[in-house]
Order: C-alpha cells, then structure tokens, then sequence
C-alpha cells in the first residue's frame, strides 16, 4: 500500500484502514454514492495529502477539503487594504511569511516590498512589539490573520503593548473563527456534507462545545483530531462509526491536548480585546454573520483600522476573483482543484493566482505538491493544445 | 501557522511579563506563556510545550511532543517554522 509503510506504527494503519472499509461498508458508502467527510483544518488538508490518506482508505470516503486555511480564504481587497497600510512611508508592516505572496488586484505584499514599501516578514507578533520598542519613529503595523489558534497571541501582544503604552504599535485584524463558515456550509442547499473532521489546534483554544449545534442543530457527526497521520484515520473510523450507529455527536479524538473548556487563558485574553464584527467576507464563501473579530473601543489606540482609517467596514471594496478562478467551487467542495481550468498552467504555487495555491495548507497547492502535478502532466499530454 | 512546535521550556527570562526560554530542538527562542501558566510560572520550568507563533498554547508530555515534531519534521513544517524564526529575528534586526 502505497505510503503506509511511512507510517510510525503500520501495523497500527493497517487496523484502522481495515475498519474503515469494514464501517464503509456496513454504511453502504461505494466510490458512486461515498461518504463525504470535510476536513476543516487545513494543516489536516496537508496531512491527508502527505501521507495520501485519500487513495490509503476505502473508496467510499470522499475527503471534501473545508475552508481552514486563513490565507487561502482572505479577499483580495484584504490584501489591498495590507498594501494600502504598507505604502504609507512611516510604517513597518509585519506579517507571517504565509501572507506574503497572496494576490491582491494589483500586487502582492511581496511585490509591494519590492517597490520600496517597508513590509517585513515575521515569526510572532513578539517580533512586531519588538520592533515597535526599537524603531519609536515609525509605526509597526501587524497583520492579524488567521482563525482561534492564532488569535490569543495578537490578544495578548495588544495587552502588552497597552501596559508598556507603546503608542506605535497596531494590529490589522482580520482574524476570523471556525464554527460560523461551517454553519454557512450546513445551511448551503446543495452541501453534501456526510460529517466533519474537526481542527485540533482551533480547539485546543476554544474547547469542543462550540461545536455542539453541528449535531444538535444538523445532525452531522464531528469528531476533533490530531494531526498525525493515526490520528486522522481514526478521526474517520469515528465519524464512520458515528453514521454506522445512527449517532450524531461531538467527539474528542485529540483529548492529549484539546479539553472540552478550551484554554481559559486564551479565552479571557480575546474576549477582552476582540468582538465579532456583524459580517466578514471569506474569499469563495462570501459575506459570513459574525464569523470575523474587531479590536474592541477599549483598544482602539491599537488598531489599524482606526489610525489609518483602512480596512473592514471602511468603503465598499467587494472585488472579484481573478477571471476564471474557481477557488470558491473547491473551498465549498464543489470543484476538486484538478477541475480547474487554471490548475497548473497560469496557476501554479510560483505564480499563484488564486488564494488556494499559495499556501501549503491549500487544497490546490496540496494537490500541486503531491500528485496534481503529475496529474496536470499527464493531461497537458493528452490534451496538447 | 495552525500546526505550532513543540519545545522545553528551560528558564523563565521574565515572570512579570510571563516571557520563557523554551529549547526548540537545540535552538533556545522566547516564548509568552501566559496561556500554560499556573499559580506560579517558574513551575513550567522543565515542562514541554506547543508553541504557536510564539505562544506557548498547551503542556504536551515528552512522548507527544517527540511525536510531533516527527509529523513537522516529515510535513516539512519544523523546517518552515525555522525559517520563519530566522526570518523573524532577521526583520527585529533590520536586516533585510
């Protein structure tokens, strides 16, 4: 079997890839009418692509990659709002490294340092406080970006930055949560959904509870898991076996690090600085009810938005997807990546021109990376126009 | 982003500010532990950690963490979260 012997424990695999089929079976999933199981995470997105999850289990199980890259679901106006912050000459615009090669409609923050803008890539927003202290002159400007995970950390920097009255620092929010886009899946009517596979590191921070309403309100399965490659088949062996039984539940795979209160911690320090915006927009998805967080009126001195007056809710900036982009279609499970027409010819992980491609975690750039490519090969051979 | 490190955490450089030293894989970064921290943070010394962006975000034990960092390793992630530390530490400098 192809991968499984990468695997820590084999033998292990092999039991559980067993039960698999035998739970597929007994639920009468067939490659025609298969079990549609969402992966919401994308570090699980990459998992399951490394580790050629897909192909390993039995042919009734379809994986349906969800919208859990932070990247890959940011607007483009997102990323021109980024620009617009980082071209003002007194400030230093920091971010992750991920968001660096994200289209925007006219340039890329990458694209935006290389004609002269002050955008420096970063670790933490440990960094960015640093460098506030070092540079008084200048305004440090970070780039808040991704779901639950991520969110305690820019909480807490604010904080800090709020006790040393560092008045030069600010945050660009535009951290978005996880239950709100699935409740949008689920409330789609053409989703397709069989059950989840819920994020692990997501709710390490906010516990398992906020996903109660998947079963009570849909009566969809959902199991929480790890990010090993064990993990996530027995993540599926659960959802299977959930369906099997007629059971709609939320179960905790990854209970070695994720409690079902979450980390109090974290939770006070991001309820004290953050609170839902009415709306946010999701790159594919659309405009989403309180599924994004804005820096409270308490820490306005901290928020880009207010001192540059840029950002969400500022003007209207819907824009389109590039022309021909299908990145919406695979986010929401309806197109696989290959099914895109700008798969691997004008969009390619160098060259990305829609979000899914650029980051690791992205389905697209996950089937560039492990299998796509060759696909691509093979179709530009048969179909050389 | 979403898959953090693990490490150890081997000083606490400020308990004010509740900033550590944790060893991530040989390499000695601070940490916030605000999140992990009890009743009295010189207690994390010696205990391993998930570090996302900075943040220590859950108490692993050895076992999970050795097992993690072999699912980065082989994700090609541990390399990624280097380079970004280096990247990081890079722009604090002012190099460019």
């Amino acid at each position: 079997m192809k991968y499984i012997e990468e695997f820590r424990d084999p033998k292990a695999a092999r039991g559980v890839i067993d039960a698999i089929a035998h739970a597929a079976d007994e639920i009468g999933a067939t490659r025609d009418a298969p079990v549609r199981i969402m992966e919401i995470c994308g570090g699980h997105t990459h998992a399951i692509f490394r580790y050629g999850l897909d192909k390993l289990v039995h042919e009734g199980i379809e994986f349906i990659h969800g919208p859990g890259c932070p990247v890959c679901v940011l607007p483009m106006s997102r990323v021109d709002e980024c620009i617009e912050i980082a071209e003002r000459p007194e400030v230093i615009f920091t971010t992750f490294g991920d968001a660096m090669r994200v289209p925007g409609t006219g340039k890329s923050l990458l694209q935006a340092k290389a004609a002269g803008a002050d955008v420096r890539m970063v670790y933490s927003p440990l960094d960015a406080l640093e460098l506030a202290r070092r540079n008084p002159t200048r305004q440090v400007v970070f780039f808040g970006l991704g779901f639950e995970t991520t969110t305690p950390s820019t909480a807490l920097s604010i904080q800090q930055a709020d006790r040393e009255g560092l008045r030069n620092f600010t945050v660009f929010c535009n951290h978005i949560t996880v239950p709100p886009p699935i409740k949008a899946l689920l409330d789609d009517p053409n989703m397709v959904l069989d059950g989840f596979v819920g994020p692990g590191h997501v709710s390490m921070v906010i516990g398992t509870r906020p996903y109660d309403f998947i079963p009570q309100d849909y009566g969809k399965p959902i199991v929480v898991a790890g990010f090993e490659p064990l993990d996530l088949l027995q993540s599926v062996l659960m959802v299977l076996r959930q369906i099997a039984e007629g059971r709609a539940e939320v179960e905790n795979q990854y209970a070695r690090v994720v409690r079902k209160e979450g980390n109090a911690a974290s939770l006070a320090a991001v309820h004290a600085v953050y609170e839902p915006r009415p709306s946010f927009e999701w790159r594919g998805l659309g405009e989403i009810d309180k599924s994004g967080l804005r820096i409270r009126d308490r820490y306005a001195a901290f928020d880009a938005e207010v001192r540059f007056g840029v950002g969400y809710g500022a003007g209207p900036r819907k824009i389109a997807e590039p022309e021909g982009c299908s990145c919406g279609f695979v986010m929401t499970g309806r197109m696989k990546p290959t099914g895109c027409s700008m798969f691997g010819s004008e969009c390619t992980p160098e060259t990305p021109l829609g979000a899914l491609m650029v980051s690791s975690e992205g389905a697209c750039a996950a089937y560039w990376q492990y299998g796509g490519r060759r696909q691509a090969a093979e179709t530009e051979l048969a179909d050389p126009r | 982003m979403c898959l953090g490190i693990p490490g150890q955490i081997v000083e606490i450089a400020d308990a004010a500010t509740n900033i550590a030293v944790a060893d991530v894989s040989g390499v000695r970064r601070k940490v916030n532990v605000t999140c992990v921290a009890g009743d009295d943070v010189n207690d994390l010394v010696g205990c391993w950690v998930l570090i996302h962006v900075g943040f220590a975000m859950a108490l692993i034990d050895e076992d999970e963490a050795r097992k993690t960092m072999e699912t980065l390793v082989s994700l090609g992630e541990a390399q990624e979260e280097f380079d970004a530390m280096l990247a990081g530490d890079r722009a604090v400098a002012g190099i460019p």
